[in-house]
């Protein structure tokens, strides 16, 4: 069921699950079990829940979740197992014994009723004032089990007041139920831990370092935790309401960018199954809801790998042709913001490896602040500039003080999947039905490679397509362009790829092995960061390190739930989008060619690209002042 | 700080030298006599501590564990501290014994954090130990090493669990664990590890001594040996007494002199309250276990506010972890409140005994099963006096 990338993510305390009563020759075999009478065969060591569900038996969890470890906290799931004196989490119960289950008995579904009327209980807020309204996985069970009256009580005045200090993630922790899912997103597939159960008692509560807020501990605005959240306890920072303002003021150009992942999730906020890429509805859409101009990431995606492509071949030519001992590699990429956040509190001394290549969002946002206003004679004053993002960091990252090389703020706000799905919805749009549009010129059209920035290897696939076509002339040699290497959901991977009859310009890298890691998840990054550390990646050139897992299609501003299987099914899409497009290559894009013509006239990484298109980094640190 | 009455276990003259002995055996053949012994631990749940010896023993590992819990945190329980005081030696001995018996080489004694006076002391009784060659290297020139190391606890009751007590001493927030695995397979860093309590480490030694034919002579059929009860509340002599198991309530608490009696708490705010009518009833495994506490109430007492004592205390000392636990014993103090303010149906008291009986078999660990022991004992039987007079 869940990643084996994460399999030694497990505490300690979990990892002998299956070698309970000392039979490891059981491993791997099957055993007899009975669940409500009916007898089973499942292999020795899973939980009751897997076997259960494997046999399509529904059991109601709240604290589990396929990506984490095991909690057995919020005691929803009992099972009766005969025999037993109390009742047992099947998510934490591994079988290995030949026992008779019982998943509705009297006892389950009194216990399981007074549970969900304690959470209730304590549970401030109405459904119809929550962001998770008809997505609330609380709710859903309050419906399940027939709720309809507070046995308990119910709270009536909110007791934490809410946390919005940060410009990704708002904390409500009077909707809270104490599942720990944050917790564990944040330490297990993020190594972050921001957050953590602190008192006992009924006094427990989720909270960050010292009870600080949010913006000021470490934090890195992944957003995994609101993925995870089973509640409204924790959301994104919205801005719809800001950016209705700017769309109803005639003054304003509001343009928008969009992102390859949110194009490929958005219909699952619709009803439409996972994997379902609406790209072009969505360019529709937007244009009813009123939005001026209408562009695709993906462009600036291209120039992204033009510019980190170029700033990669620099590197190297400094390092194999110079012997230059100040250069850093390998080389990390840098589009992704939470991995930036990451790099900069817990591994500072590193931040040289980072590419000074901005993220396509902010790329765009200088451009469109730029080129486009002086090609379309706008001032660059009255332009509202919006990035659909999948991702809560992207909030983040537009609010940098650093992002303003246009003149002005770069992008004004980062506007998630969830927030535009939103949008759509309160202007009575239904997306799936609409007709297809395209992109606004001047940027109409974008390469298949910055479409798979969205899926984890994407990056590195795009920069191959165009770093071994530009060094050898010859297009990189897998069929279809299909870099399988950078491809599938393991946390860390690594590859690399043989160049050979280079072009006498870059004599060079004749014979040069590139070999380049790809990391998802900042609890692999880390694994690759300590690797980097050992001194173990001297002859690695090119890591790609996406901060959330699966990459952007993963990102903490999708549509809720995630699972690894979601998360594939977004990747699948956006495959399939790359293989039917006409470009494919970053730099056979006309538009990257074109305004490298007009407007970036020095090349990429030159003085005009440097000033809009690169950026600096802040060593954080991890010391909390 | 003696035992009151006549000791029958635990007298000096009793523990020879069981570790000499101990070590005289076969490892197997000490885990047969604990076992066929009957002993079983003493902090209260009553595992016999022979199988879980012989799972340790079992399980594959090159490092194993035996801790000594002694984080004795139960309101009105204080006999660990008569024997970490008076028998701290046997307490010693009694690990090195389990260690050499599950094939461990080091242990560690939790030692709760409100007994921190007692360290200096068991420091120099530890180095005693290591000076006379019964700790440390070659134990008594048996080729067997061990050590001990006492750690301290912080405070937090719910550690006396055994398995939150391993995610102490790893360093982290005291929780218990899911189980399975239990720790005897996957406990303290994740190697085998027993946790005894310390009245059940501290006979061993003299269990060894004196035979398994003497111990299983002592108690009943299901109960063998003695229980040390630490007894309180409205009594003349409070303190700690030792008697075999199959002894009465009634009989106990009439050798602490008590008179008067409305009600007995055995097992401390987690245990049970008996009733003046049931006091015929015996501390066994068959009857009434207990961890070993009785805290005698007379008739001057008012039940609800005892129990309004023992709610505020497990709202407080739940680790906060499963949703039962937690919000479950603030549920059953807010009824005691109400009941107090004269605001709680009939229907709705109904409704927290019910919830306590969901929070007895739903909860994750003994704690939160536990807790709601006191609340369904005491409305039982004073249910109708607290509602008249309230």
């Amino acid at each position: 069921m869940s990643d084996n990338a994460y399999k030694d993510r497990i505490p300690v305390s979990q990892q002998a699950l299956v070698i309970e009563n000392n039979e490891p020759e059981k491993i791997g075999g099957t055993i007899n079990i009975e669940i409500n009478g009916t007898p089973y065969k499942v292999p020795f060591g899973m939980t009751i829940l897997e076997s259960c569900k494997m046999h399509n038996i529904h059991i109601p969890t709240l604290c589990f979740h396929e990506d984490l470890c095991i909690a057995g906290v919020c005691r929803i799931c009992l099972v009766e197992v005969e025999g037993m004196r109390t009742l047992q989490a099947s998510c934490a119960y591994p079988i290995t014994q030949s026992i008779k289950i019982h998943t509705s008995s009297e006892k389950v579904r009194k216990a399981r009723r007074h549970i969900l009327d304690l959470m209730i209980s304590d549970h401030y807020g109405e459904c119809y004032s929550c962001n998770r309204n008809n997505n609330c996985e609380l709710q859903k069970l309050a419906k399940e089990y027939g709720v309809d009256f507070y046995r308990y009580g119910h709270v009536q005045e909110p007791f934490y007041e809410v946390d919005k200090s940060s410009y990704s993630v708002v904390r409500d922790m009077n909707k809270c139920i104490l599942c720990r899912r944050c917790v564990r997103t944040c330490i297990d597939l993020q190594e972050v831990g921001a957050l953590d159960a602190v008192n006992r008692g009924y006094d427990t509560k989720i909270t960050t370092f010292l009870d600080k807020p949010l913006a000021e501990v470490i934090c890195i605005n992944c957003g995994q935790c609101i993925n995870r959240c089973p509640t409204g306890a924790l959301r994104a920072n919205d801005p719809s309401d800001e950016i209705w303002e700017a769309i109803d003021n005639p003054q304003k150009h509001v343009v928008i960018q969009t992102a390859p992942s949110p194009r490929a999730a958005i219909g699952e906020e619709f009803g439409l199954p996972a994997g379902t890429s609406l790209t072009n509805e969505l360019n529709t859409a937007l244009k009813m809801i009123g939005f001026d101009k209408v562009f695709d990431t993906n462009f600036t995606a291209d120039l992204t790998i033009m510019e980190e492509g170029t700033e990669l071949l620099l590197r190297l030519k400094s390092a194999l042709v110079d012997k230059d001992p100040n250069v850093k590699l390998p080389q990390f990429t840098s589009c992704s913001p939470g991995w930036v956040k990451y790099i900069e509190h817990f591994y500072p001394e590193y931040l040289d490896h980072l590419s000074t290549a901005k993220s396509p969002q902010q790329m765009f946002g200088a451009v469109i602040k730029t080129f486009y206003a002086q090609e379309e004679n706008i001032d660059p004053a009255n332009i509202v500039s919006v990035a659909l993002m999948p991702c809560s960091a992207k909030k983040f990252e537009c609010n940098r003080p650093e992002m303003d090389s246009s003149g002005f703020k770069d992008v004004d706000y980062g506007l998630t999947t969830r927030e535009l799905a939103q949008m759509i919805k309160e202007a009575g749009i239904y997306l799936p039905e609409l007709s297809k549009s395209k992109f606004d010129e001047p940027f109409g059209e974008a390469s298949g490679a910055g479409l798979i920035f969205g899926a984890t290897g994407g990056v590195m696939e795009a920069a191959l397509r165009t770093a071994y076509e530009l060094v050898t002339g010859r297009p990189v040699p897998f069929e279809n362009l299909e870099v399988l290497p950078c491809r599938g959901m393991e946390g860390v991977r690594q590859a690399s790829v043989h160049l050979e009859n280079v072009k006498p310009e870059w004599s060079f890298l004749e014979g040069v092995d590139l070999n380049f890691m790809i990391a998802h998840g900042t609890a692999n990054a880390e694994k690759v960061m300590e690797a980097l550390r050992r001194g173990e990646l001297n002859d690695i050139h090119f890591i790609e390190v996406m901060a959330c897992p699966g990459g952007c299609i993963g990102g903490g501003g999708q549509p809720i739930p995630t699972s690894l299987e979601i998360r594939k099914k977004r990747a699948e899409a956006i495959y399939k989008e790359d293989e039917g497009l006409p470009i494919r290559k970053s730099h056979e894009n006309p538009h990257v060619q074109y305004i490298y013509e007009k407007f970036l006239t020095d090349g990429p990484c030159g003085h005009l690209s440097h000033k809009l298109l690169h950026t600096g980094y802040v060593k954080r640190g991890s010391y909390i002042a | 700080m003696p035992i009151l009455n006549k000791a029958i276990v635990f007298k000096q003259e009793n523990c020879g030298d069981g570790l000499q002995k101990a070590l005289n055996m076969k490892p197997i053949d000490i885990l047969f006599a604990v076992r066929e012994s009957g002993l079983k631990g003493r902090g209260g749940a009553g595992f016999p501590a022979g199988s879980k010896w012989m799972l340790a023993s079992a399980a594959q590992s090159d490092k194993k564990y035996v801790i000594c819990n002694a984080d004795e945190g139960e309101p009105g329980t204080f006999k660990d501290r008569l024997l970490l005081t008076e028998f701290t030696e046997q307490v010693f001995n009694g690990m090195t014994i389990c260690g050499y018996a599950i094939g461990a080489h080091h242990g560690f004694v939790y030692l709760r954090g409100e007994y921190s006076y007692m360290i200096d002391e068991m420091q120099a009784t530890l180095q005693q130990l290591h000076n006379s060659g019964r700790l440390g290297k070659n134990i008594l020139g048996s080729g067997f090493d061990f050590d001990i190391e006492i750690r301290l606890g912080s405070g937090a009751y719910v550690c006396g669990e055994e398995s939150a007590l391993i995610e102490s001493l790893e360093g982290n927030r005291g929780e218990p664990r899911n189980r399975p695995p239990y720790p005897a397979n996957t406990g303290y860093m994740g190697f085998p590890t027993v946790v005894n309590n310390v009245e059940t480490l501290a006979t061993v030694p003299i269990l060894i001594n004196k035979g398994v034919d003497w111990f299983t002579s002592i108690g009943t059929e299901k109960s063998r040996g003695t229980k040390l009860i630490s007894v309180s509340g409205d009594v003349d002599r409070p303190g700690v007494y030792e008697i075999p198991y199959g002894t009465t309530i009634m009989e106990i608490i009439e050798m602490a002199g008590a008179r008067d009696v409305k009600a007995v708490q055995v097992g401390g705010a987690s245990g049970i309250c008996i009733p003046e009518a049931e006091l015929h009833r015996n501390i066994s495994f068959e009857d009434v276990p207990t961890g070993g506490s009785i805290i005698v109430f007379n008739n001057s007492r008012d039940m609800l506010k005892i129990l309004e004592n023992f709610m505020e205390f497990f709202t407080e000392e739940s680790c906060g972890q499963c949703t039962p636990c937690r919000i479950g014993n603030k549920k059953l103090l807010d009824g005691v409140f109400m009941i107090e303010r004269g605001e709680c149906s009939v229907q709705y008291l109904r409704e927290l005994i019910s919830l306590g009986e969901t929070m007895q078999v739903a909860s994750k660990c003994g704690l939160g099963q536990s807790s709601p022991n006191s609340f369904i004992t005491i409305m039982k039987h004073f249910g109708d006096e607290i509602l008249s007079k309230y």
